[in-house]
């Protein structure tokens, strides 16, 4: 399956994607501009508040994205090629198979009239035309991959049977299926209880690095970006304002926007006097976003540079980006900035 | 699975015995005395008596219904006033019939229904959509006995065409009256059906819409599979759970419906026998009818429970 000829460094890289909501009279630019990439057999974490774009962008790649909905512009270069320039069927022959997606309901994600084993096997009908009964072989091979006791009858069960955690390693078991290269995983763990969640990333990384494959993670909880990821890119706004490896994010983060986010988790050493830290205000909606940087009337850093005009996305030598007039020649506000000055916490 | 067949069949026997306390009502609850009705108005008063004493209406009430019960049990539902026929074999003569109508109707409906419903579910807000459910407004608002009295006209006495329209000179095609052929048929279940394949129109529309926004739906569209396929296969097993309640229900409304449809083609089945033993007070014979459409109706609910359960493995009687 890896033996084209095509040479390619990013298992999956997304170049101005543009994805647009249109209602009678209005569009609503719920991606606007997203730009990233991820190396082959790498974990990238797309961080962000609800809202920020992250569920679209990941539908958008496997070109799910439903009415109103529409995918407008930019690249989707999987291996290389352009998914968006390729037909209906050849899209149903990467969904599932090449590319594979894990929702964050286990509870619905699954279809309620159909065994668990039914479910699974479709994979395999659809994509490596087997027979019902091989399907079923190899779909009791994945259950067990994926550490679902008795596998032989869990197979013959339906969904309604399961817990949610049970489920959501069927959901697992049903992308990992085929092998695919690009695995999307959209907030996996959200719906789960916390002993339950820390379960299903340990077997998420334990298979990912058996497998080898690319895995695109979206979560708002920076706790799992810190164990799972290699790369993140952290959304706002329908826009990418920070991308780099996953060290540097927690050691120095770069955009104000980042920084909050990190102030946001309560430090697990040590008891917080008064209230957490938050970033004030809400993200904006969609419909109504500001001008300038669309983190400007949240950020505590902000200038009129930052509330008129919106800053690129500049990358580095090394291949990290950021978003903020801050890092760049034109800013206009005190020339050191200290990012991390507000670092004590109100009171 | 046997278990919730038994247990559902065990189920159904208080139905029965409510339905038969009604039936059994029916002669006592009408005004006057079902024995002077049968003699005549101006027959002697021993007469009168006589039948009393034969029809067993001397009885206290709960043995009368007892001896109603135990005979029916057995397959005697008593004579007919007007014949003297046994009620049994005037029905038996013309229960298939009934039933014949009422499941071709059915058919009928669910096969338009349900197409009609599916494409108008995935080309939601489109003309098609809409013409679909305008239809199925006019199916739903006519009243059936009008409806089939519009068919006779036009397709069983016919329309003159001129003589501009191709190959068609007038549209006599079908039979206005009777049963058997296929001429015979298919007006009859036409207008029984339209009303029902409305219906399961619009709710195959709605459960489908409904079903089509969920997340499993979008879960098998990520793992490459058809559209034809998630349309058909996915969605539309979900989507039939609320739809058999109604095709069933339809089933048993079909049922009670044909006596309209009967009269108006002058179909010899039950619907028209419990008109002509109404209009003749042959309360044996009505009550018999009934009694036959209630059972009818309560078995039908049994298989619709079954289908309902082999499509929504969540119903568990157990």
């Amino acid at each position: 399956m890896t033996s084209k000829p095509n040479s390619y460094d990013n298992i999956l890289e997304i170049k101005d994607l543009q994805t647009s909501f249109f209602t009678k009279d209005l569009e609503v630019k719920a991606v606007d501009g997203v730009s990233f990439a991820i190396p082959k057999g790498k974990v990238l974490g797309v961080v962000g508040e609800s809202g920020s774009g992250k569920s679209i962008t990941s539908l958008s790649i496997l070109r799910l994205v439903e009415e109103p909905g529409k995918i407008k512009g930019g690249e989707i270069l999987f291996k290389g090629e352009n998914l968006l320039e390729k037909t209906e069927a050849g899209m149903r022959k990467i969904r599932g198979n090449e590319i594979s997606m894990i929702f964050q309901e286990p509870m619905t994600s699954l279809n309620p009239t159909f065994t668990v084993g039914q479910q699974i096997s479709e994979s395999y009908i659809i994509h490596e035309g087997l027979n019902k009964k091989q399907a079923k072989q190899r779909s009791i091979e994945m259950l067990k991959l994926v550490g679902i006791p008795s596998p032989e009858k869990r197979i013959n069960q339906y969904p309604y049977e399961l817990s949610g955690g049970m489920r959501q390693r069927v959901m697992i078991a049903m992308a990992l299926a085929c092998n695919p290269e690009l695995l999307i995983a959209d907030e996996p763990t959200t719906a789960l209880d916390v002993t339950i969640q820390a379960q299903i990333l340990d077997l998420f990384k334990n298979l990912q690095q058996e497998l080898g494959m690319g895995v695109l993670l979206i979560t708002h909880d920076l706790g799992v970006v810190a164990e799972t990821c290699d790369y993140v890119a952290v959304m706002y706004g329908g826009q990418v304002v920070e991308y780099t490896d996953a060290d540097t994010l927690f050691k120095s983060p770069k955009h104000p926007y980042t920084v909050g986010l990190m102030q946001s988790i309560p430090p697990h050493d040590h008891d917080i006097e008064g209230d957490l830290s938050v970033i004030k205000g809400s993200v904006p909606s969609p419909a109504e976003m500001p001008i300038g940087c669309r983190f400007a009337p949240r950020c505590p850093f902000a200038t009129d540079l930052c509330r008129t005009k919106l800053p690129a996305l500049e990358t580095d030598e090394e291949g990290k980006q950021i978003r903020c007039w801050i890092y760049s020649d034109e800013w206009d506000g005190a020339p050191e900035v200290n990012i991390h000055a507000n670092k004590e916490r109100t009171t | 699975m046997f278990k919730f067949i038994i247990r559902r069949i065990i189920q159904t026997i208080p139905v029965l015995i409510g339905v038969s306390i009604l039936v059994f009502s029916l002669m006592h609850l009408v005004p006057g005395d079902p024995a002077q009705i049968m003699a005549g108005e101006s027959a002697p008063k021993e007469q009168v008596e006589n039948i009393r004493e034969r029809l067993g209406l001397n009885d206290p009430l709960p043995v009368q219904y007892f001896n109603y019960v135990s005979d029916a049990v057995q397959g005697d539902l008593g004579n007919s006033m007007r014949s003297g026929r046994d009620v049994t074999a005037e029905i038996g003569a013309r229960f298939w019939v009934t039933v014949e109508l009422a499941f071709y109707s059915t058919v009928v409906a669910v096969f338009i229904g349900l197409i009609a419903g599916v494409v108008s579910a995935t080309k939601r807000y489109t003309f098609t959509d809409t013409a679909i459910m305008i239809i199925a407004l006019f199916g739903l608002s006519m009243p059936n006995f009008w409806l089939g009295l519009m068919l006779i006209q036009w397709f069983a006495i016919g329309i003159d065409l001129p003589a501009w329209v191709p190959f068609i000179s007038d549209t006599s095609w079908f039979s206005p009256s009777g049963w058997g052929s296929f001429k015979q048929i298919v007006l009859p279940v036409l207008t029984l059906g339209t009303g029902s394949a409305a219906i399961i129109a619009r709710m195959t529309r709605s459960s489908m819409l409904d079903v089509i926004g969920q997340d499993y739906i979008r879960t098998a569209r990520a793992k490459g599979v058809k559209e034809r396929v998630v349309i058909y296969r996915h969605a539309l097993k979900n989507a039939l759970i609320p739809v058999v309640t109604v095709v069933g229900l339809q089933f048993g409304g079909l049922l009670g419906g044909a006596v309209l449809t009967e009269t108006v083609f002058a179909v010899n089945g039950m619907g028209k026998l419990i008109i002509d033993s109404i209009q003749a007070r042959d309360f044996p014979v009505v009550q018999g009818t009934i009694l036959v459409v209630a059972l009818l109706f309560v078995f039908v609910n049994l298989l619709v429970d079954i289908a309902y359960r082999y499509l929504n493995k969540r119903i568990d009687l157990d």
